[in-house]
């Protein structure tokens, strides 16, 4: 007798293929959120990919997180998504003859992006270097600690997302969460982003940093003025990065970025490249400019450079 | 008259009539030389005076201002008037005993002193070189005249910081806005605390 008759004769009995198609439904629904959670979370778990939203859906998707984070931390949020500045690429200097590795940056960039203050994420990472030695990697310290910066025989080399016109990152994304917009920064879409952390493997200047914990962000220190693409407060279990403060620069008149704003000797500049006048054109032109690990072959946007 | 004094004579005569062509005669052309962006050598015919612009201090263009916020003066210390108009300048160059004790100069001391950057006849203005008077909201004038690297980088934006709109209206600031004039070396600083250690975090 076989097997097949044997199944037909008891009526309890499932065969495998409906076993399977149960467990798989099964398994599926437990992946969806609860059935009473509310609209918005199923709003977000349907949400399309950043840049196939149509213009209503992201008008909706804005008041939806807009919405959110005001009611997470009692206070009017808005998040927008302003659009790349037609013909404007950014770039930005770093003059190395003048930082004296005062960290001011790196904590303004904290206030103004709404890092996570715990686990703590530095989008600016300010390297202490040898003169002697000169961009040797081997010999950078970053968590010098002196009472008084700058110290003799050092200089001080802050890094951050070079914006690269080739970037590493990007290209690995497997669910392409992150991009290269027109005026040239590289973004991460939060709501895409799977947390695989193959940009952060990619990324030669470890300008990618990762949430591994709910972010800590008190409400009074929360910069309300958010973008999308940008300083919006981050979930747990993604990439992020600098955007070169998109929620400043993209505005018509744009601020500049906070890191160069705060900077107290004025080693910080920021530019339209398109722009011949622009500062960041006239350094180009007449300094001496050194381009971070150039044989990567990355093209950054963030050039370093020797005003002196 | 003698033979030599007569050669004095003749040589005195060729001198002068030498200048007085100089002066008279056709202007002096002269070729400048630079390259362009791509590399190539641009030859142009230039007048001497043409050339020579910077040291023409009469007919030269007036220099552009910069929008600047008011100058960094001391509490109540401005306008300098209050107090000196009634003063007689000292122009005896010295150590001040009674008055301005706090100010230590501490920038090329042994080649300077006050009144020469400060005007001594009229102290609410300060003095270029040339003699020409500059209000405290120029006083980068007044600096570039011997950092002229860096007040040509200055008013293109980079030299020093930069506020404002990057696209907009751009915040400029004095010289003295971040370099004390009588002292401009930076002081260091304290840098704010490093990033937490790997093996630190609490979790």
């Amino acid at each position: 007798m076989s097997d097949h008759s044997n199944c037909k004769k008891n009526p309890l009995a499932i065969d495998r293929r409906t076993a399977l198609k149960g467990l798989a439904t099964g398994v599926a629904a437990l992946a969806l959120p609860a059935s009473d959670a509310s609209a918005s979370v199923w709003e977000a778990f349907f949400q399309k990919h950043f840049r196939e939203l149509s213009k209503v859906e992201l008008k909706q998707v804005l008041a939806r997180l807009s919405k959110e984070y005001s009611e997470e931390y009692g206070k009017e949020v808005t998040v927008k998504a302003t659009p790349a500045i037609e013909g404007v690429k950014y770039g930005y200097g770093l003059d190395l003859s003048r930082c004296i590795g005062c960290r001011r940056c790196v904590y303004a960039c904290v206030s103004e992006n709404n890092q996570s203050r715990d686990p703590q994420i530095h989008w600016i990472r300010v390297m202490q270097l040898d003169k002697e030695k000169g961009v040797d990697l081997s010999r950078a310290e970053h968590y010098y600690n002196p009472k008084s910066v700058p110290e003799d025989g050092h200089f001080y080399m802050p890094v951050q997302c070079q914006q690269c016109e080739r970037p590493p990152c990007t290209k690995v994304c497997p669910v392409q969460a992150t991009w290269k917009e027109k005026d040239g920064i590289i973004v991460v879409d939060y709501n895409w982003c799977i947390g695989c952390r193959y940009c952060m493997a990619a990324c030669p200047y470890g300008a990618r940093h990762f949430n591994w914990g709910q972010a800590q962000l008190p409400a009074e220190e929360l910069n309300t003025d958010t973008h999308y693409l940008g300083n919006r407060p981050r979930p747990i279990g993604v990439v992020e990065k600098c955007t070169f403060c998109i929620q400043r620069t993209r505005e018509q008149p744009g601020r500049y970025p906070a890191c160069e704003e705060i900077c107290p000797v004025g080693a910080r500049k920021f530019g339209d490249l398109n722009d011949p006048n622009s500062e960041i054109r006239y350094l180009i032109e007449n300094k001496r400019v050194f381009i971070f690990k150039e044989d990567l072959n990355t093209q950054p946007k963030f050039l370093y450079f020797y005003a002196t | 008259m003698n033979r030599k004094s007569l050669m004095f004579a003749l040589m005195v005569a060729g001198l002068l009539t030498a200048i007085g062509l100089g002066i008279l005669g056709p202007v002096q052309a002269a070729k400048e030389k630079y390259f362009d962006r791509s590399g190539r050598l641009i030859v142009e015919e230039k007048q001497a005076a043409e050339l020579l612009r910077a040291y023409d201090t009469k007919n030269r263009e007036p220099e552009k201002t910069f929008p600047v916020p008011p100058p960094p003066f001391s509490e109540d210390i401005f306008p300098c008037s209050d107090c000196h108009a009634d003063m007689e300048p000292n122009l005896q160059r010295r150590e001040l005993e009674d008055m301005h004790t706090d100010i230590v100069l501490h920038h090329a001391e042994g080649q300077r002193w006050c009144l020469d950057c400060h005007n001594p006849n009229d102290r609410d203005v300060l003095r270029l070189v040339s003699g020409e008077t500059i209000p405290f909201s120029e006083s980068y004038r007044l600096c570039g005249q011997c950092h002229g690297i860096k007040l040509r980088d200055w008013k293109v934006g980079v030299h020093g910081k930069r506020t404002g709109y990057w696209n907009g209206d751009k915040q400029y600031l004095l010289c003295a806005h971040c370099h004390n004039p009588h002292d401009p070396k930076f002081k260091a600083m304290k840098p704010l605390p490093p990033p937490v250690r790997p093996g630190e975090a609490r979790h």
